[in-house]
């Protein structure tokens, strides 16, 4: 085991951030336009002045990054000691007594100078541009612009546009110059992918010549542009802003719970914009997130309830449909009773599906459920002191234990990233694999897979890391970072890490960092497994040895979701009958004998919880296509079909029964999520882990060791149907250390046969420096040869030989 | 398109070790990569990101900065002819129309054998010697056609060669490269090994 140490190359420290705050924060009393403004210390005019309620016209200058006074259209004059005098309103701190004056003659005359030169070269195609009526520069030429220009030379030409990415065009000629995207990059995504070049009269963003500005976040980029200079492929020609019609919501992709602005035009989706709430997503999104709309409207979408008949799954009626679903339910309740029908899933949908179906399922019996299928973490885990986003950006130390979260939690990896380099805070990073965060990480203890609790006590045992943990909160951030490692081992590796921290005098909380939108919700709200009845995998495996008469997948997807895809094909073989309730005919739900077909996010009203237990609202933007229904109407039309009365007759009166009855929950009433753009936050109650032990076996010296994770993009329905993510994807593809390649004895890109225990799969095998030495990475759902055939979740971790074909 | 040559990676990690953040030595090292090829190409970009543990896109946004660094194969001799004010007064511009029809290229571009590029620049602080003009940044007052002429027949002969060296070559940024501890017996990699 060993550690290795990240450099402060340039050796500032982080004591700072955790010493007490010498004095409360005072303001500074400014004046503005004549009224007297308390700012804070530390801001700058242009934030006094707009609060004050003074606009002051700006272009570069963005809340959320460092200011670079790049546009020079923000100027207001503050008295000096020699008088009154011009200054850049985005690079000048706030001052005791300082007195601003934004509308005077010299200002409008400064201002009105810089849009002329700012428009000397800009094209003025606003007609045909799609920023237009949007557009920063437009609205402000209108509104503190001189009017005429005397500009009548040849205005400067490039080629346009031009695309910097699959998903990001660049018209050179529309842009200003401001430095949001190339700052953006640089400061927020940590992707430098695109800078000014040939700096001087030709000054243009561009990226290296065939590197593209393959950024997860890049779609940032174009909602920050001030002018039409960045466009999303998704969105170019879709539609004027005038024809947009928006509501905010929140991004379910992954459960960060990003708030968004979701728009459309004629009923159908087209642009997600990032709404800046303080405590979560600051205004940003991943690409995945924000573009992934397309497969609201995909033509494979679900629009009629289907029915197995003669010739396989066959449209019919709802009435049909749930009275076929309603019969296989009493079938399995008389000749199995309840403890013969699972229920999996809630957690693709909102806080009142997962909360109906639950209810549902109380209803009858049923105890076999889960929101998860032996992909994440047990329940539990909800229960133990919980850490908000911001709690861990602002903790002195971050402890990551589980996934990429570059690749699976992406805006929180922006926090975290953000907090990294900003010094609040260390990260020491537990993990077999490099991850996103590893370059930011202050220490990094690798270990093989199932070898987690080593890497717990050399961490812990370091000299270092202790004095670290002294300083203040530690927050655990805690997921599965490898699916090919058993549940268990993961649960015994974050209980031993807690008990170190709890044993070497920490005060830490625990960020879950369970992947799947709305998992948190769901598990909170009722479809967690009930004590004593096992949890999905259990599920899974009652029904493979068909112990159940009755599988319902609401929005699950075991063939694609569960990491051992033999146990997954074998439950849904071994399964009786099968009730599906899904948005798309996935692997699973074509084998059902009957689907329902769902809304889908974007297609219906309710509240959605993250991962740090925060409820905010989602909302109903388009028609459901076809006749597809929310989940919880679903669940309430077939207990109705039962005789059972869940007393749902509307979405609102689902969100009121979850405040009724859910006591965490008692906050989460329909005003509350209406009135706070952040959210409610719920706590879970207090729980422990259950017990669990590790034991990974000895390997010989042939074997490798198998790390399965996920990236941003996979084959997973919702990217597969969006056109503009699908081939982003990177495919199916083995990954070993380069010296590894070499023992293997092939060149990068050859198909190798991976042979484990059980089966075996051929994959492409590639390099990948961050994989240590005996370790092979699979990407996880990339198609190809599934690496699920070998996994077997009732191992502690799997091992592979690498076999040449 | 090549990267930098084991040796030159050498005095590269050297140079490195001068700063305290790798990112600085960027400058030294793209004068580096030019000598080496006589210009800086993507591949050489690519191979100063690794180095530095930078992106390539910030080798080329700080490259693309300075006029002297090329990016495609120039001649070996590279003659800039002012054309700004003092310069075009005293027949600046008529001077590079003849450089032009002499060397039958126009400015901006190389001859066929390799041997001369012809660009027009801003000025180079020579106005009291307009018109006046650089080949590979070493002056040449008050030139004349005639003296062109003669400047051009002089460098194919190759009687210039002491005082103007081929373009690329570092003059001043060498004072302190692993060559010149020869004699003192030290070597770049015993450098890079203490440091």
């Amino acid at each position: 085991m060993s550690d290795e140490t990240i450099d402060d190359t340039d050796g500032t420290d982080v004591d700072a951030a955790t010493e007490p705050e010498p004095e409360p924060k005072r303001t500074l009393t400014v004046t503005v336009d004549g009224r007297p403004f308390e700012a804070q210390p530390g801001s700058m005019v242009i934030d006094a002045a707009i609060a004050a309620g003074s606009y002051v016209p700006h272009f570069c200058y963005h809340p959320r990054m460092t200011p670079v006074g790049m546009c020079r259209q923000c100027f207001v004059e503050v008295d000096g000691p020699r008088g009154p005098m011009m200054v850049v309103s985005c690079m000048t701190p706030v001052a005791e007594g300082q007195v601003v004056r934004t509308d005077t003659p010299q200002v409008k005359r400064a201002q009105e100078g810089v849009l002329e030169l700012l428009l000397v070269n800009h094209p003025l195609d606003c007609p045909v541009c799609d920023k237009g009526g949007e557009c920063p520069l437009q609205d402000q030429a209108f509104s503190h612009g001189p009017g005429e220009s005397r500009f009548v030379e040849q205005k400067r030409h490039w080629e346009k546009p031009i695309p910097i990415s699959d998903l990001v065009f660049l018209d050179r000629e529309r842009c200003i110059q401001c430095d949001r995207c190339t700052r953006f990059a640089d400061e927020v995504a940590g992707d430098k992918l695109i800078h000014f070049i040939s700096r001087g009269n030709d000054t243009q963003v561009m990226t290296f010549p065939d590197e593209p500005f393959s950024s997860y976040f890049s779609g940032n980029t174009v909602q920050i542009c001030p002018v039409g200079a960045l466009t999303a492929s998704p969105y170019r020609f879709k539609a004027r802003p005038w024809d947009l019609d928006q509501r905010a919501s929140t991004c379910t992709t992954c459960s960060v719970g990003c708030r968004t602005v979701v728009q459309s035009t004629r009923d159908e989706l087209v642009r997600y914009q990032g709404l800046d709430v303080e405590s979560v997503n600051w205004g940003w999104l991943c690409d995945r997130g924000r573009f992934n709309f397309e497969s609201i409207g995909s033509d494979d979408r679900l629009t009629t309830p289907l029915v197995r008949g003669e010739s396989g799954l066959e449209p019919t009626s709802w009435t049909g449909a749930l009275g076929a679903a309603a019969r296989l339910v009493t079938e399995a309740l008389e000749s199995g009773g309840p403890r013969s029908i699972g229920i999996l899933g809630g957690a693709r949908g909102t806080n009142e599906d997962a909360f109906a179906w639950a209810a549902l399922a109380d209803a009858l019996g049923v105890t076999l459920r889960d929101a998860q299928v032996g992909d994440g973490l047990p329940t539990e885990v909800l229960g133990l002191p919980r850490a908000t986003i911001t709690d861990a950006a602002n903790a002195p130390t971050i402890v990551l234990l589980g996934p990429d979260l570059k690749e699976e939690l992406p805006v929180l990896y922006l926090r975290l990233r953000d907090a990294a380099e900003k010094r609040r805070s260390r990260i020491v990073e537990l993990s077999s694999v490099g991850t996103g965060l590893s370059r930011y990480a202050w220490k990094r203890f690798p270990y093989e897979p199932g070898l987690g609790a080593q890497a717990v006590s050399a961490a812990l045992a370091d000299p270092e890391v202790r004095d670290q943990l002294a300083r203040g909160p530690v927050v655990v951030v805690a997921g599965r970072g490898n699916l090919a490692e058993s549940q268990e081992v993961a649960t015994a590796t974050l209980a031993s890490l807690l008990d170190g921290l709890t044993g070497a005098g920490a005060s830490w909380s625990v960020l879950p960092a369970l992947r799947r939108g709305n998992v948190v919700g769901a598990l909170q709200l009722g479809m967690a497994p009930s004590e004593g009845a096992g949890g999905g995998l259990d599920v899974l495996r009652a029904a493979a040895e068909g112990r159940l008469e009755l599988l319902v997948l609401v929005g699950s997807d075991p063939m694609a979701d569960c990491p051992d895809t033999d146990l997954a094909r074998r439950a849904l073989a071994g399964a009786r009958r099968i009730v599906a309730v899904d948005t798309f005919l996935t692997a699973s739900s074509e084998q059902a004998d009957v689907v329902l077909a769902a809304a889908a996010y974007g297609e219906k009203d309710g509240t959605t919880t993250n991962l740090e237990g925060r409820v905010s609202g989602v909302v109903a933007k388009v028609t459901a296509t076809g006749t597809s229904r929310p989940d919880w109407m679903i669940a309430t039309e077939l207990g109705l079909a039962l005789g059972h009365d869940l007393g749902f007759g509307s979405v609102d009166d689902v969100t009121d029964a979850i405040a009724t009855r859910v006591p965490a929950y008692a906050g989460v009433t329909r005003t509350a999520v209406a009135r706070n753009v952040e959210g409610v936050l719920t706590e879970a109650p207090l729980a422990f882990l259950p017990p669990a032990s590790s034991s990974a076996g000895e390997r010989n010296n042939y074997d490798y060791r198998l790390v399965v994770s996920r990236t941003l993009y996979d084959r997973a329905v919702g990217t597969a149907t969006s056109p503009s993510l699908a081939h982003l994807a990177p495919g199916p593809a083995a990954l070993v250390h380069p010296l590894d390649l070499e023992l293997v004895g092939v060149s990068a890109g050859t198909e190798v046969q991976l042979v484990g225990a059980r089966s075996s799969v051929v994959l492409p095998l590639h390099t990948d420096a961050t994989v240590p030495r005996g370790t092979v990475r699979v990407r996880f759902q990339q198609g190809g040869g599934s690496v699920g055939e070998l996994v077997d979740a009732s191992t502690p971790i799997v091992d592979v030989r690498i076999e040449r074909l | 398109m090549p990267r930098l040559t084991d040796a030159n990676v050498t005095i590269a990690k050297e140079i490195i070790g001068r700063y305290p953040r790798p990112k600085s030595a960027l400058i030294p090292i793209l004068h580096l990569a030019q000598e080496q090829d006589g210009y800086v190409s993507e591949d050489a970009m690519r191979h100063i990101a690794e180095l530095l543990g930078i992106t390539p896109a910030e080798v080329y946004g700080t490259a693309t900065f300075y006029e002297m660094f090329k990016f495609e194969p120039v001649g070996r001799y590279c003659i800039n002819v002012c054309t700004n004010i003092s310069c075009q007064l005293l027949g600046a511009w008529e001077l590079l129309e003849h450089a032009e029809h002499h060397l039958g290229i126009k400015a901006g571009s190389t001859t066929d054998d390799g041997m001369f590029t012809i660009e027009d620049v801003e000025c180079i602080a020579a106005c009291t010697e307009a018109p006046a003009l650089q080949v590979n940044y070493r002056y040449r007052y008050r030139v004349t056609h005639a003296e062109f002429d003669l400047l051009i027949a002089d460098l194919r002969a190759g009687g210039l060669a002491d005082e103007i060296p081929p373009h690329g070559t570092l003059a001043r940024v060498r004072q302190r490269t692993p060559q010149n501890w020869a004699d003192t017996g030290r070597t770049a990699q015993a450098e890079v090994d203490a440091r």
